[in-house]
């Protein structure tokens, strides 16, 4: 079941664009804003209202790496493996990462205070390596620093 | 030297708001257009030879005059593409958190050249504070008249949105990026039908690079000519060079489309770190053929890059050291590629991640010698022609020089059965 403020933001996104379908990605972002993740449930839900069938808006929140179709931790790191990083020692500060939270990429801590995942390029490849936790993003990281940045995620 | 682009960013304060962005000259460009018929600005447009400034190169007017004109009641679209993310490419980032005004002026002023009543910024999830400036931006627009009903009082409307994605790097490609909009999966949609005549839901629809974009309001300011100016070489304008890597200065500059690769490395970039030679670069983005030694003098312009066998793609390159090991920075590549492979044709679906396991396994001291023929064969089958959209034969292009100049490099790692970096 949706929520009515759910229905509301939904619906606000539904009358800006042609074809309901259409407004099936920010319907997606709204529930999952609102909730943390997509369960099953969420799918029906919000497939019922969008008039789609689940399978449909399933091959679409499952196309986009963002979108979480698992249960996911209050705080999401997002380190990035791509070129630049890897230049410039990625692995380093994800093989911190694994001592410090004792997880894997695609894991959660059993606290769910974290969830680790490799993310794409992250455009700020001057100041390699990168990662954002939750909207902020951290750079020129060292594994000193990144001690300190995990303290402000509770 | 002027610096059309960059000339009212400062990193170190916060980006102009509307009143001081009018204070500065912006917004002369909507009302100079607006005294022009769109069909004047798009051949304006043409004639300062602006080239696309997200990878692909191609004329700008002339991209617009495919747009059918005929029709005013028609709806139509103009999308920013700002969804940045070719890896080693951070470009598009400063114009959106530097000056975003200056992107919604360039929207607003092409979309009238085209006769757009509504447009899209499509923004990467990433840019969060890219994110609340334009929000904030669009809303001083339409507060003062640039956006909305009647602007100027000329009788033209537009509505302009901001949407930010959820990740994968198939929406930058123009199509699936309209897929994408349309709330579907971002694979790629047969050509032709063109955006221009059948883009977002059905309708003419023009994507620009963001970089692209904001050159629009100068041209439309300055002239074509004046825009040729500013670069002495082949190509006209100036462009966002980027350096990443193990240079003492990372970092992105506006300069002349005259500027080469030694000049940005060695000057703008202070040459490479104490201890570390350069061995090579991949001139635009991850999807570039690698340039060499012998390459330094070169023009980091379209023609002089595609004539030494690569291509300026977002003119944000790549540095591979001597202490990074060729084959680990080509499977990083192509590791990436097989993952942001959409899926939709069998040679990209199936072919990245075969490349990606030979190389891992080539990285890992398991190779073997027929390994090379093996991925020598993917980048002529995965290469232009064979795939559905320009992914894989951008992921082959790293592969296919990184062969060719580190063949010795490749053929250690199979021989030693190890890496010799590690």
């Amino acid at each position: 079941m949706l929520s009515t403020e759910e229905i509301m933001k939904i619906d606000h996104e539904i009358a800006l664009v042609p074809i309901r379908k259409a407004a099936c990605i920010e319907a997606l972002k709204i529930v999952q804003n609102n909730r943390g993740w997509i369960s099953d449930e969420s799918i029906h839900a919000i497939a019922a209202h969008m008039d789609m069938s689940a399978e449909e808006l399933d091959s679409v929140a499952t196309f986009y790496n963002l979108i979480f179709r698992k249960p996911v931790g209050r705080n999401i790191i997002l380190l990035c493996d791509s070129i630049s990083c890897y230049v410039m020692g990625y692995e380093k500060i994800y093989e911190h990462l694994q001592t410090r939270l004792h997880i894997k990429f695609g894991e959660t801590t059993p606290d769910a205070r974290f969830t680790l995942l490799p993310n794409p390029c992250l455009g700020t490849c001057d100041h390699a390596p990168a990662l954002m936790i939750n909207d902020d993003l951290y750079r020129d990281l060292t594994t000193d620093k990144l001690d300190d940045i995990l303290k402000e995620y509770k | 030297m002027e610096t059309p682009l960059t000339q009212h960013i400062n990193i170190n304060r916060p980006s102009l708001n509307l009143k001081d962005y009018v204070r500065v000259g912006g917004y002369q460009a909507v009302h100079r257009a607006i005294t022009m018929s769109p069909q004047e600005i798009t051949k304006m447009v043409q004639e300062s030879d602006l080239k696309g400034r997200g990878g692909a190169g191609f004329n700008t007017g002339i991209k617009w005059s495919f747009v059918p004109m005929n029709d005013n009641a028609q709806t139509k679209y103009l999308v920013a593409n700002a969804d940045e993310m070719e890896p080693g490419t951070f470009k598009d980032r400063l114009l959106l958190e530097g000056n975003p005004h200056q992107l919604i002026e360039g929207m607003i002023v092409s979309a009238y050249a085209i006769q757009a009543n509504i447009s899209y910024v499509f923004l990467r999830w990433a840019y969060k504070k890219a994110a609340r400036l334009i929000r904030q931006a669009i809303n001083e627009a339409y507060a003062a008249g640039y956006l909305g009903k009647n602007i100027l009082g000329t009788g033209f409307n537009l509505e302009m949105h901001l949407h930010t994605g959820i990740g994968r790097y198939m929406c930058g490609e123009e199509t699936a990026l309209l897929n994408a909009l349309e709330g579907k999966r971002a694979t790629p949609r047969t050509k032709p039908p063109f955006p221009q005549v059948s883009g977002l839901f059905g309708k003419p629809t023009i994507v620009n690079n963001v970089e692209t974009l904001c050159n629009i309001p100068h041209i439309v300011n300055n002239g074509a000519d004046w825009f040729k100016s500013l670069s002495p070489g082949a190509d006209a304008g100036t462009k966002l060079y980027g350096v990443s890597g193990k240079v003492n200065k990372t970092g992105l500059w506006e300069l002349p489309m005259n500027t080469t690769m030694r000049q940005l490395i060695e000057e703008h970039a202070g040459g490479m770190k104490n201890g570390y030679k350069f061995k090579g670069a991949l001139p635009g983005g991850a999807s570039t053929d690698f340039l060499v030694e012998e390459h330094l003098d070169i023009k980091m312009d379209y023609k002089s890059v595609a004539a030494a066998g690569s291509r300026l793609g977002t003119g944000t390159m790549i540095i591979l050291d001597d202490h990074t090991c060729p084959v680990g920075f080509v499977h990083n590549l192509e590791h990436f590629f097989a993952q942001e492979s959409c899926g939709w044709c069998t040679p990209c679906r199936e072919g990245l991640p075969w490349t990606e396991k030979i190389l891992l396994s080539i990285e890992n001291g398991e190779g073997r010698p027929e390994d090379l023929e093996l991925l020598r064969m993917h980048t002529k089958f995965l290469g232009p022609g064979n795939t559905f959209c320009a992914l894989a034969p951008g992921a082959m292009e790293p592969l296919q020089s990184g062969l060719k100049y580190f063949s010795e490099d490749f053929e250690k790692h199979i021989n030693e059965k190890r890496c010799p970096w590690r």
